[in-house]
């Protein structure tokens, strides 16, 4: 029994305005990520962000991050993110949080 | 000359009430934001404790922002499929001095930041802070920002720039980041009519009610929380990171667990998601503070760690609001005494010990810790909630059973040894104070 409505993950993501910048504020060495086994990020990432590859590789998008910061902080893999705040005025604008 | 006297980072409430304070003692302040409106970044799990504007705002609830005042606080403890609350409600909170509000935080950011843009400072929008300028003595003396000649140099710099604080992280005055300090808060914002809201939670006109969850994170250490807007609800969890990621749970799952939750879903029924967000915790409280106090730079709010999670004390925003106005007095009176050294701004931190600020979390330091144990988080629910089941109910012609079988039974099938039971009351005993 469904007793609200039901959301998909992107309906979800596309409540929260997100003023997107061309410059990606972090960036994913992908050459660290190959060889991690436990993935930390792909699972505590609110906006569910990173992505494993076929290859063994991980696709990050940065467009709808939350800037929250638990990726970094989970990553056991020194180097394999670099993070920082977007440029001013843009990335995630809340609006009744 | 410097481009200003003090340059607060961030329009948080600390950064908000670091300005106000400021400006207050005559000081040419600059408070920069990134978002493009203060609030912007901004979330939280859910009520504000107001009264310490009381001393930089007189009569700040006359025009601050509130969406309805706290009237019942609530204690919820569920097991699988109990649910055990504890619920105070007192009417008087909803009148002035009143106690806890709750808000949206773009609305409440906002108006804070005006109230320093009242008093006199100036307030830059849209400006990311890159990092610190020091002098030749490595003396913090401004910051650099992502605007074209964008170095803004002054005698004392505020930071007040968040949980992830990178200007405290870049002048050294944070050990390195440990998971294990940190939460991650996920919220859901409902939208319901104020009409189902009131009949629902049991309120009239602004009263609102907040209630804080032990259990129903699907296994994950954290906690859970609801409360209501005036015509939204927002329902979210607080995750440990450490145990996110290792149990392999994803955040938005288990907010749809706790939703599912019998006592929870008929309060959330019906509800549309209107806005998701999630923002970091600084959890671990006196455990994982960095220094804060440089040679001219102050650290503030959640920058400085300054968030209390002690179970059945959950604040931040009257932490950031009351550290940022000490932080701006202090500076100002430095800038007086034309000394902005670490020492003469120590006055800042010996304002911070005598007063709420970090009283509440020396005297608390044992507690975010013991919330968030694995045996708290994971057997203790079912066992208050095994024996309240048990007490309530009448399995007649059995007589009923002494609580104090009960408790031991109940304790045992619980998983839980006696001597864990003592060690933990006494723990929360001492703990509480």
């Amino acid at each position: 029994m469904t007793i609200w409505p039901d959301i998909s993950f992107q309906d979800r993501i596309d409540t929260s305005e997100f003023r997107i910048h061309e410059r990606a504020h972090i960036t994913v060495n992908d050459d660290s990520c190959r060889g991690c086994t436990t993935r930390e990020c792909v699972v505590a990432c609110p906006a569910n962000l990173f992505v494993p590859t076929s290859d063994g590789g991980i696709l990050f998008n940065y467009e709808n991050c939350y800037e929250c910061g638990t990726c970094y902080l989970v990553c056991n893999k020194e180097g394999a993110i670099t993070w920082t705040y977007p440029e001013g005025g843009f990335g995630i604008v809340f609006h009744r949080t | 000359m410097t481009d200003a006297d003090i340059i607060v980072v961030g329009a948080g409430p600390a950064g908000s009430c670091a300005a106000i304070a400021a400006a207050r003692s005559g000081k040419r302040v600059v408070l920069i934001e990134r978002g493009p409106f203060p609030g912007s970044k901004n979330m939280y799990g859910g009520v504000i404790y107001p009264r310490i504007l009381d001393e930089l705002i007189p009569h700040w609830f006359e025009t601050a922002p509130i969406q309805r005042w706290v009237v019942r606080r609530s204690t919820m403890v569920l097991s699988d499929t109990g649910a055990l609350n504890i619920d105070y409600r007192s009417n008087a909170w909803g009148q002035a001095p009143y106690n806890g509000a709750t808000a949206y935080r773009p609305d409440f950011d906002n108006w804070l930041a005006q109230q320093a843009v009242a008093a006199g400072a100036d307030l830059i929008c849209s400006t990311t802070v890159t990092g610190l300028l020091r002098d030749d003595q490595g003396r913090v003396c401004g910051v650099s920002t992502d605007r074209p000649d964008g170095d803004l140099t002054a005698s004392v710099v505020i930071a007040c720039d968040g949980v992830n604080s990178f200007l405290a992280k870049q002048a050294g005055l944070y050990p390195t980041a440990d998971a294990d300090n940190y939460t991650l808060g996920v919220k859901e914002t409902l939208s319901l009519s104020k009409h189902i809201i009131d009949e629902r939670f049991g309120v009239r006109d602004n009263q609102g009610v907040d209630i804080e969850i032990l259990g129903g994170t699907s296994g994950v250490n954290g906690g859970g929380f609801i409360y209501t807007n005036l015509d939204t609800i927002a329902v979210g969890v607080v995750l440990k990171l450490s145990k996110l990621s290792a149990q392999k749970k994803r955040p938005e799952d288990i907010i749809a667990e706790l939703k599912r939750h019998p006592a929870i879903a008929p309060l959330v029924e019906g509800g549309q998601v209107v806005e998701y967000s999630a923002h970091l915790i600084p959890e671990a409280g006196l455990e994982m503070m960095p220094k804060m106090v440089a040679d001219g730079l102050l650290i503030a709010g959640d920058a400085a760690a300054l968030c209390l999670a002690a179970g059945i004390w959950l604040e931040g925003v009257n932490f950031a609001m009351a550290s940022g106005m000490y932080a701006g007095q202090s500076a100002s009176a430095a800038i007086n005494a034309n000394n902005v050294s670490a020492n003469s701004l120590k006055s800042y931190t010996d304002r911070l010990n005598k007063t709420f600020v970090l009283q509440d979390h020396k005297k608390l330091r044992k507690i975010p810790h013991l919330v968030l144990s694995d045996r708290i988080q994971h057997k203790y629910p079912a066992f208050v909630t095994g024996v309240v089941e048990r007490m309530f109910r009448v399995d007649n012609p059995t007589p009923k059973p002494g609580v104090r079988r009960i408790v031991s039974q109940e304790r045992k099938k619980a998983g839980i040894k006696l001597s864990e039971l003592v060690r933990d009351a006494l723990t929360g005993l001492k703990g509480f104070g």
